[in-house]
């Protein structure tokens, strides 16, 4: 029987459980426990069903979510699902690190004013999770296509479009310059946000349905563009290598030990396991106190990682205010139960060593906000005399990270913008023809979904362009 | 996986092995390395490719055991398999052509300099190999050296074999009395080594490129850890190097961070070789 709007109403948002900060932040568990069926049902009712429903346009790949959700409160999770994976090929990913008081949520008529929005995230996460344990999930491949497409890098543009182009009949290659599969998934965001097991479970169903992943080939030296498509017999290549090179702010001290860039220090932890060492080789400095510079989604998984190494003082600093930060607001709220230190408006000055060349603590200078600048946030301005230490033993640098030119400088034919981005045209296609490209090597640093959102529109451009239906001719 | 079909020691602690690594080899240029991890769990570290054979689809490294993950990689015998192999990375070298070019090569050095040998003769130049060693035990490669330089010159510390110095004395000598003028001086080794020949070559100008060993993890620019300072500029030893101007590198920063890991490299080396000692005593 259905609920009257009022009813609905009445309903208030339910809660995702947590582990508690203080055991939490011990290890590398995840922190969120996901809704029981039976809360997830209860949020579902939530939803107003909106005839016009303004979250599927703040979605970025627009998931019928009223859709989805109704199916969830009617109990029918497999009809949820199949909503679900309609218009996105991770949801139990997105689930978890999509910014979606910024997407969905924001646009949620329930969310105005004093208002809640639905928990669209969480229950997308619900149902993505029960979708997972169900076996019936790979749908039979289409007849073969004959092509055979190359897609560079595994993270979720090259996942996503892979899937597409499988499910459309083409031969799929992945080519993956690590060991490991997942990009930033991976190696960038830590198993207590995003589990391995996930990115585990959604790489099996790419292979079972025909996908083949080779690791340790850095296209662009191992084997370049030109020749996937000369020799080695591709039709058409998808490039999605990721953001890349972290950028350092360039202040003294930064070749100390104990200083190191997000990239590297998630990458240590995450890939290589370095929590487990002794019994993975990888080390990695663990500091007693720890410092991170930056607002975002990896100074907070650098400054929660830290923490978990074993930091009983985590210290994030930034330069603007708690409003202008970038991170996920479920993260900022997980850090503090975390214990992490926010020193906000300030900003390092400098690194000290001790004598034998290690870090023992960082400068830094209060800022003031001054006059929105180009991005429309106020500009922080330093505030004269307000220096001050932080002892620590560790700097992680999370500033961002400007496109990897290992692969473009191999293929001169790609027509780049001024930060070293690729060009793509509507389509996702490249300058060259039959090379497309997306993610953050077209964005910059943006979010897994637009990563994936891009993925899947260059797969339905590349099977024009394959099939000769409506093929994109190359604009650039 | 990546499987061995040669294996010889060439000195103590010295391995050179060959893997089949066909699109490696296919693209290898000197200059250029791998990163290779040997296991499941294992570090992922960076080797020079000495030598590659396309058409076999093999490469050959030279490989010194230092601590854990270069134990258990030259503790793997023909046949046996290792887990991944990225490459080659990193920027080819910049042969220089019709001139005098002096490589030296330092310990396990010599395994990078090793490949520019050929390279630089088949470019017209006069090829002079300086090679250094503690005892004459630790003298690698100066036979196959011989078949491209022009002329290979071992140093000793202990004067055990060829001459007693180390390879920067004789690269002083050299500048002193060489009949032909040096255009450009390759060398590779230990960080007090590289150090001594910059300083050296300095006052008269000469060319000096240095490859450097930072310490890596992806080896494709992604991470940053192998930073160095070259003239003042931050450069990322993987995709801008691993070869670079002698006299602009700051090698104390180099140095310092090189001892990042210490206590946690000897931890699992001890670890490494009780668990060996454990299973020789079980056998
Ligand atoms: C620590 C961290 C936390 C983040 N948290 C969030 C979050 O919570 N929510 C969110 O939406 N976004 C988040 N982001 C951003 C998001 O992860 C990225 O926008 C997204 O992963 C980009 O996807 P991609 O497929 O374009 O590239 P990537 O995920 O970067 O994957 C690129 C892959 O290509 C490989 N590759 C690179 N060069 C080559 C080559 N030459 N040959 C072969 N392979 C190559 C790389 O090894 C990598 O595996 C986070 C980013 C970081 C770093
Ligand atoms: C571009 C480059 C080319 C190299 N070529 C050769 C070669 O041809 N033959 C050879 O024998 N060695 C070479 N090396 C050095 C080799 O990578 C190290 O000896 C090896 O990583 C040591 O690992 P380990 O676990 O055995 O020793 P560990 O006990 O881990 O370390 C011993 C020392 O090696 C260095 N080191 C440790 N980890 C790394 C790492 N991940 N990357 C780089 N250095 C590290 C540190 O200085 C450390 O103190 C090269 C290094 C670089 C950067
Ligand atoms: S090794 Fe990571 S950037 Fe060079």
């Amino acid at each position: 029987m259905a609920l009257t709007p009022k009813e609905r109403m009445q309903i208030t948002r339910q809660p995702m459980r947590e582990r508690d900060g203080a055991a939490r932040s011990q290890d590398f568990s995840e922190v969120n426990e996901g809704f029981t069926a039976e809360v997830a049902r209860l949020e579902a009712e939530r939803c107003l069903r909106c005839k016009d429903a303004k979250c599927i346009a703040g979605c970025p790949v627009g998931i019928d979510i009223p859709a989805f959700v109704a199916h969830v409160a009617d109990g029918d999770l497999h009809a949820a699902a199949d909503v679900l994976l309609r218009d996105n090929a991770l949801p139990g990913i997105t689930g978890r690190v999509c910014p979606q008081e910024e997407q969905c949520e924001q646009r949620c008529i329930r969310g105005k004013g004093a208002g809640c929005s639905v928990a669209v995230g969480h229950l997308e996460r619900f149902v993505a999770d029960w979708a997972r344990t169900q076996s019936d999930a790979v749908a039979p491949p289409r007849e073969p296509t004959g092509f055979r497409v190359a897609v560079v890098g595994s993270g979720p543009a090259g996942l996503t479009a892979a899937g597409e182009l499988a499910r459309r009949g083409h031969g799929v290659t992945v080519y993956e310059a690590l060991h490991a599969v997942g990009g930033v998934l991976r190696y960038g965001i830590p198993n207590f946000r995003l589990p391995n097991e996930i990115i585990e479970a959604e790489v099996e169903r790419l292979t079972a349905a025909g996908v083949e992943i080779v690791t340790n080939v850095v296209v662009g030296t191992t084997l370049t563009v030109d020749e996937l498509m000369q020799e080695e017999g591709f039709d058409a290549v998808f490039i999605a290598n990721g953001a890349g090179l972290p950028v350092f702010m360039g202040i003294p001290g930064e070749d100390l030990i104990g200083v190191y860039s997000a990239n590297e220090f998630l990458t240590r932890v995450n890939l290589m396991e370095a929590y487990r060492f002794p019994d993975a080789d990888t080390p990695v400095v663990a500091a007693k106190r720890a410092v991170v510079i930056g607002g975002g989604n990896t100074a907070m998984d650098s400054v929660r990682t830290a923490r978990r190494l074993g930091a009983t003082e985590a210290t994030l600093v930034y330069r603007r205010s708690r409003a202008e930060m970038p991170a996920r607001k479920e993260e900022v709220h997980h850090a503090e139960q975390e214990g992490i230190n926010f020193r906000l408006l300030c900003s390092p000055v400098q690194i000290l060593a001790n004598e034998a060349g290690w870090v023992r603590g960082i400068e830094c200078v209060e800022m003031e906000l001054g006059e929105p600048d180009a991005s429309g946030r106020r500009r922080p301005m330093p505030v004269k005399g307000s220096e001050f230490v932080i002892e620590c033993e560790v700097v992680i640098e999370a500033i961002g990270t400007r496109a990897n030119p290992l692969l473009t400088q191999t293929t001169p034919d790609i027509v780049l913008n001024e930060r070293g981005n690729i060009i793509v045209d509507e389509d996702g296609m490249t300058s060259k023809r039959g090379v497309f490209a997306g993610g953050d090597i077209t964005r910059g640093a943006a979010t897994v979904i637009l990563a994936m959102g891009d993925g899947k529109k260059a797969a339905a451009a590349i099977d024009r362009y394959l099939t000769g239906v409506d093929a994109p001719a190359a604009t650039i | 996986m990546f499987t061995i079909i040669r294996a010889e020691w060439l000195s103590p602690g010295v391995k050179r092995m060959r893997l089949r690594a066909p699109l490696v080899a296919r693209h290898r240029q000197p200059g250029q390395f791998v990163i290779l991890r040997v296991q499941e769990t294992g570090e992922r570290i960076p080797l020079t490719v000495a030598d590659s054979d396309a058409d076999a689809g093999t490469i050959d490294l030279i490989v010194k055991v230092v601590g854990k993950t270069t134990a258990m990689l030259c503790a793997k015998a023909r046949g046996e398999a290792i887990a991944d192999v990225a490459g080659p990375l990193g920027r080819p070298t910049e042969l220089s052509s019709d001139g005098h070019a002096v490589l030296i090569g330092g310990g396990v050095g010599t395994a990078v300099i090793y490949p520019l040998a050929h390279a630089l003769r088949s470019l017209r130049n006069r090829v002079t190999a300086i090679i250094g060693g503690r005892t004459r035990e630790f003298i690698v490669l100066e036979e196959e050296l011989g078949a491209a330089a022009d002329e290979v010159l071992p140093c000793t510390d202990d004067g055990s074999y060829g001459f007693q110095g180390t390879v920067a004395d004789r690269l002083s000598n050299l500048i002193a009395c060489a009949e032909e003028p040096i255009d450009t001086v390759y060398a590779a080794g230990p960080v007090p080594m590289m150090r001594a020949i910059a300083d050296l070559t300095r006052p008269y100008a000469i060319r000096t490129i240095v490859s450097l060993n930072p310490i890596m993890v992806d080896g494709t620019g992604m991470c940053g850890g192998c930073r160095v300072n070259v003239g003042g500029e931050t450069k990322y030893a993987c995709v801008d190097g691993p070869e670079f101007d002698a006299h602009e590198v700051d090698f104390a920063a180099l140095a310092n961070r090189l001892t990042a890991y210490r206590v946690q490299e000897q931890l699992a080396r001890e670890r490494y070789d009780s668990k060996c000692a454990l299973e020789v005593s079980r056998h």
